[in-house]
């Protein structure tokens, strides 16, 4: 070894107090928290061979009982228990998740992070969560690759030019930064489009310059390392297979694990949601349907925003990859397969190569689905339920993803005090009342 | 690929034939009802993991309404029948049981 090797050496031993402990035993030693990640902590693992990166999260076996259980262990779920514990000092909580950690929706989505809607509720919570990923990396001391990059709606029929000028204008009063662009703008900002048509000329766009993306599976990964870190447990390839009430009241659930006592269930599912209320004993305005994307073969860097064309149903950016992450539209009947029919792709793909032409040439590289719950008006569902201390956050439909953090914030604050200023609009019992949030036709399926 | 057969014309459509149209046996629920029973008439549905009821059109063929009998776990398709029934018919329940002993959807089984 070269004298550099033997300082590190003795760097390490200096710096450590496992002198004399095997290597094995240091690593799988459980500490009481996460050492934090670095530029330092690289330089650290680099010297002695990355052997002693830690776990990100535990994985114990769940205890009798907890102050607080979530279902879903995806960026929803995790995001709850994160400000559950974070904002809310409720640190006694378990996360169950039937599969893996994030391997649901979080996903499979295609990271795409905007908050320009229409209705005051819908931007008051899409923002707050968008705010929160600019810091999020910070924040959670992992890094999410939030790249706000810009997000742009194409403006493609006269209708969609005046919808988005409403939009811009109402974004204004809600302390939204966006703006109505013109067509060269569009072009100055994506060279690669072609705004001409024929069918479906660019007239203009709904332009969000703090919009952007985000890498998916570090949002989950992320929360899980900072629930981890608080004591929270999160148990994988756990399924819920009841919900234990007495009378109107949960106390615990029933689980492929066994019983777990509880006095706060929350239950965060997306698209398994009408599943779980069934075990409680209600229905809930949600039908479960099957949402795409694809990516192409990786191709060098040609476009630097995202870009939503809702008229043709396609939207498109490029990933840190290379590749072109591409999503369309949702089937229009009840699947619960995690993958969808086929000729959707073909409509995708279709509408977005007229506007982007060069992109006719590209393979396709893979193709996915995930189950998406959908609700009557396109807007979420943070609510208490008709079975006591039960919650529920679902009905994200086709754009949860970019609602995360503030979804978590929300439903974090609904869950410890029973009120939450950001989720009081979306209950469950605002169809009855008449009371939507209708943003079907100011998202459209882009949602 | 949903393949699902027209219980009118007989034609085997594959679903960019046909337009869904939602979940099968609403009853609708109009002036004078209770505000619970419209709610669910417009809103709640069942959306279940397995046997499910829905409404079909075969829009691009003879243009009429029907009813499927679908799994929505497996994709598997028990039966198309007519639409002028409030229940799915007796062969298409037996069918279902021959599949998916124990099955129940609202008050069928």
């Amino acid at each position: 070894m070269s004298q550099v090797g033997c300082v590190v050496t003795h760097w390490i031993v200096g710096n450590e107090q496992d002198k004399g402990i095997p290597n094995t035993q240091s690593k799988n030693r459980i500490r009481n928290h996460m050492r934090r990640y670095s530029a330092f902590a690289i330089v650290r693992e680099g010297a002695r061979y990355h052997t002693g990166w830690e776990r990100a999260w535990k994985s114990p076996a769940p205890k009798k009982r907890y102050d607080a259980i979530i279902v879903g262990a995806g960026g929803h779920g995790l995001a709850t228990a994160y400000y559950l514990g974070k904002n809310h000092g409720i640190k006694n909580v378990a996360i169950l998740e039937k599969g893996w950690l994030g391997g649901g929706n979080t996903g499979r989505n295609t990271t795409i992070i905007r908050s320009n809607y229409l209705q005051d509720p819908s931007a008051a919570i899409y923002d707050k969560a968008r705010s929160l990923y600019e810091t999020m990396s910070q924040d959670l001391n992992y890094n999410v690759m939030f790249s706000p990059r810009g997000v742009m709606m194409l403006a493609q029929t006269e209708h969609e030019i005046r919808g988005y000028e409403r939009t811009a204008h109402a974004n204004a009063l809600q302390g939204v930064a966006t703006e109505f662009i013109s067509p060269q703008r569009v072009k100055e900002l994506v060279p690669i489009i072609n705004i001409h048509g024929p069918r479906y000329p660019v007239l203009g766009a709904l332009w969000q310059p703090r919009g952007g993306t985000a890498r998916h599976d570090a949002v989950a990964w992320g929360y899980a390392r900072a629930c981890s870190d608080m004591g929270m447990d999160i148990i994988q390839q756990c399924e819920v297979t009841g919900v234990r009430r007495d009378g109107d009241k949960v106390i615990g659930v029933d689980t492929t694990k066994g019983a777990i006592d509880c006095d706060k269930l929350g239950v965060v599912v997306a698209g398994h949601s009408g599943v779980l209320a069934d075990m409680a004993g209600f229905r809930l305005p949600i039908e479960s349907v099957a949402l795409q994307a694809l990516v192409s073969e990786p191709i060098k860097p040609c476009m630097d925003v995202v870009v939503m064309a809702n008229t043709v149903h396609g939207y498109m950016s490029q990933s840190d990859k290379g590749e072109m992450v591409i999503g369309g539209g949702a089937d229009g009947y009840n699947n619960y397969t995690q993958r969808g029919s086929f000729h959707h792709i073909e409509e995708t793909v279709r509408a977005l190569v007229e506007t982007f032409p060069m992109i006719s040439r590209l393979k396709m590289l893979r193709q996915w689905g995930g189950i998406v719950d959908m609700t009557g008006d396109r807007s979420p569902i943070i609510s208490k339920t008709p079975v006591e201390n039960m919650f529920i956050n679902c009905g994200w439909g086709t754009g949860g993803f970019k609602a995360i953090p503030g979804s978590g914030y929300a439903m974090a604050e609904l869950m410890a005090k029973g009120v939450s200023p950001l989720a009081d609009e979306f209950t469950m019992w605002r169809f009855g009342e008449g009371k939507f949030i209708d943003e079907s036709v100011a998202a459209g399926v882009a949602h | 690929m949903l393949l699902l057969e027209c219980p009118y014309c007989g034609a085997k459509c594959e679903e960019t034939e046909l337009s869904p149209g939602g979940e099968a046996h609403i009853k609708r629920y109009g002036p004078g009802s209770s505000d619970e029973d419209f709610e669910a008439y417009l809103f709640m549905r069942e959306n279940p993991k397995g046997v499910h009821f829905e409404r079909w059109r075969h829009v691009y063929g003879c243009g009429k309404w029907f009813h499927a009998a679908r799994c929505t776990q497996s994709l598997e398709v028990f039966g198309t029948y007519a639409a002028q029934t409030f229940e799915p018919p007796q062969e298409i329940k037996d069918k279902i049981s021959g599949k998916r002993p124990g099955w129940s959807w609202r008050d069928f089984s």
